[in-house]
């Protein structure tokens, strides 16, 4: 019923809204995913790796400072340990082993935070297939040192200079790229976003998430489910792995967190659902920040990775449909709870990440409901807006 | 008739020129349109800027946020072109993404197109598939033609397929790219051009997206009805002073040999 139809749409959200350019791209891969995932051979290659090299399974890890303070029983999944610090790399490792069974030479991403972007570049290592990250130009100076790391892992940096130059306009440069480059080139989409099958794809091999905080949870608290089930979403992909096994369990409660930026009225904020309408993006239909006329408009967030005016079509349907509950959090409250998380629990978290923390603060749970939040990526990319907001 | 079956009826080598509506300035889309007709243009696409336009290169980007940043909206453009009909007779298409006609209401959008007098519509990333399904019936309603892509990967099969549910004629790009990449006609380009003309389809065929000079807008009227030219008017509108010599200068300098 959460799962995309055979046509690529959540309801009345997805689809495959690209030029006639990109279709034999589009369709290759839209007819070939499935198949390819499902192969045995691919599976264990990639759970090999998976284990071997991202170092899964990640903890779920029974916050116990955090709990008593928030009182509730708060588990975190962490998927700041995994390789390259964040969950990007579950989706990367799974899309570079696609591409090369597609038999691709070329790699092309866009980044917002950079994560995704070393996670493209790291793998793109991996395999020695040629890599070039589209970033735009505002984010590769606030996330410097996942430039440095993407450039040492030989992937070539390519600024986007065009509209507010953050994570959409990378999206656009990328599409572009592709566009030119039909035949070699494999484009890793970073989140649950763009044309079908993109959104489906990515959300199975992030899928692993939930998977394992089921088995997990089934170890700790005796019971695979837990209460509640909190995500930071930006394009979506953390939170649509999280989810993706609880979704037909109607107990779980699912919470998705946006980045409200300086305040949901300020003309400076990223939270899609409240401030969107159904529009199209980066060939995908879905709720978009747009003016009346239907031009997309440039969304604020502190954080780099949550700065985009769209969201996963799945994420459209999750709230349309009123499965999932769509919260936001503006910057000052995401700082604060990363602030909290690394005095009580020495675990600095992504800025991403602390958006999903910053609302333990508003939630009304029990003392014994369990609550598990995807700790999405650490905070060593974002060390420099740490320092420059904390009152040291 | 629509005007554009008939163009193709009377006239071959059809030279077809882009612009971005409301740029360079916000008052000069009717102008510019006249400029081109009276240059002996013989179909002219006004484009409706869009924020985030994926199939275009740097030159149309430019253009479409200089005409933004001057106000352009589909509301105004609609508005700026109530009486194009008193003076104009080229056919006349729209060319621009799908999020601001489906803001606009697309049965509204159909509507007043068909009120101020537009033939067609080319609407890059409105898939076939999606066309058909969706808004075929009510674009055949309102007498509006929608203008398919094809490309050097575009399947024999697909042609077809596409060519079924054309009308007026198809759009025939050149080479894997966005718009305005340097393309000239290669070997490939000439071999993918005669394979699809070997095809005998239902509808004319024009060439765009690299067609800059009448070097390039003759080779490509070798293999098609006609050629369509977009970047390259949009830097002569913005590297001359006035629209109108400046368009008088860029028609002639493609037509003559
Ligand atoms: C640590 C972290 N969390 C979350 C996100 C947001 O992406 P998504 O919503 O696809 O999980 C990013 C994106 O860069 C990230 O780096």
């Amino acid at each position: 019923m959460y799962q995309v139809n055979e046509k690529g749409y959540y309801g009345s959200f997805g689809g495959a809204y690209i030029p006639e350019m990109l279709y034999p791209n589009v369709e290759e891969l839209r007819l070939c995913y499935l198949d390819i995932m499902n192969d045995a051979g691919f599976k264990t290659e990639f759970d090999n790796l998976l284990r071997d090299y991202v170092g899964r399974p990640s903890p779920l890890y029974l916050a116990s400072r955090l709990s008593a303070h928030y009182r509730m029983k708060i588990y975190l999944k962490r998927e700041d340990l995994n390789h390259t610090g964040a969950h990007k790399i579950n989706n990367t490792l799974g899309q570079i082993l696609l591409a090369k069974r597609l038999g691709k030479k070329r790699i092309i991403a866009e980044t917002g935070a950079g994560q995704h972007g070393v996670a493209t570049a790291t793998v793109c290592a991996l395999m020695g297939l040629e890599c070039i990250v589209y970033m735009g130009e505002v984010d590769i100076d606030r996330q410097a040192p996942n430039v440095a790391r993407m450039k040492l892992l030989g992937a070539t940096v390519i600024p986007a200079l065009c509209g507010s130059r953050t994570l959409k306009d990378a999206t656009n440069e990328a599409i572009r790229d592709w566009i030119n480059n039909p035949i070699d080139t494999h484009y890793i989409i970073g989140s649950v976003v763009g044309p079908h099958p993109y959104p489906d794809m990515v959300a199975r091999f992030q899928s692993v998430i939930s998977a394992e905080i089921r088995a997990q949870l089934l170890s700790h608290e005796g019971r695979e489910t837990p209460d509640y089930v909190l995500a930071c979403v930006g394009g979506g992909s953390n939170a649509a792995g999280a989810f993706y096994h609880f979704l037909n369990d109607e107990s779980v409660k699912l919470i998705a967190v946006e980045a409200a930026g300086k305040g949901i009225d300020t003309g400076h904020s990223a939270a899609t659902m409240v401030l969107g309408k159904p529009g199209i993006i980066h060939g995908s239909k879905t709720m978009l920040m747009q003016t009346s006329d239907g031009q997309i408009t440039e969304p604020y967030s502190i954080s780099a990775g949550l700065d985009y005016p769209g969201v996963g079509p799945v994420h459209a349907h999750l709230f349309k449909s009123g499965r999932a509950s769509f919260v936001s959090v503006t910057d000052d409250e995401a700082l604060a709870a990363a602030f909290l998380c690394c005095k009580l629990e020495g675990i600095i978290p992504a800025l991403e990440s602390a958006h999903a923390l910053a609302h333990l603060e508003k939630m009304k749970a029990n003392e014994t409901d369990v609550v598990v939040l995807n700790l999405s990526g650490r905070g060593d990319k974002d060390l420099a807006t740490y320092m420059k907001h904390q009152n040291l | 008739m629509n005007r554009i079956t008939e163009l193709f009826k009377r006239k071959n080598a059809i030279l077809s020129v882009y612009f971005t509506a409301g740029f360079p300035a916000l008052k000069d889309t009717v102008p510019v349109i006249e400029s081109l007709s009276a240059a002996g243009v013989d179909l002219i696409e006004i484009g409706i800027p869009f924020s985030d336009p994926l199939a275009d290169g740097p030159v149309i980007q430019h253009s479409s946020e200089l005409a933004l940043r001057n106000g352009m909206t589909l509301r105004l453009l609609f508005e700026q072109l109530k009486d194009i009909r008193r003076s104009i007779q080229a056919p006349l298409l729209f060319m621009g993404y799908l999020n601001p006609v489906l803001q606009f209401g697309v049965e509204a959008f159909c509507i007043q197109a068909q009120e101020v007098g537009i033939d067609g519509v080319i609407i890059p990333d409105l898939p076939f598939s999606e066309y058909v399904e969706e808004y075929e019936a009510m674009f055949t309603k309102y007498g509006i033609i929608n203008i398919f892509l094809i490309t050097p990967q575009t399947s024999e099969a697909r042609i077809r397929l596409i060519d079924e549910h054309s009308k007026g004629f198809i759009y025939m790009v050149s080479a894997a790219s966005t718009t305005g990449a340097k393309a000239g006609v290669t070997a490939v380009q000439s071999d993918y051009f005669a394979r699809v003309r070997a095809m005998n389809l239902r509808n004319p065929l024009l060439i765009g997206f690299g067609i800059s000079d009448n070097e390039t807008f003759a080779n490509a009227c070798a293999y098609a009805n006609g050629a369509i030219i977009g970047s390259a008017y949009i830097r002569a509108l913005e590297q001359g002073t006035d629209v109108q010599t400046s368009t008088a200068r860029f028609v002639q300098s493609i037509l003559t040999n």
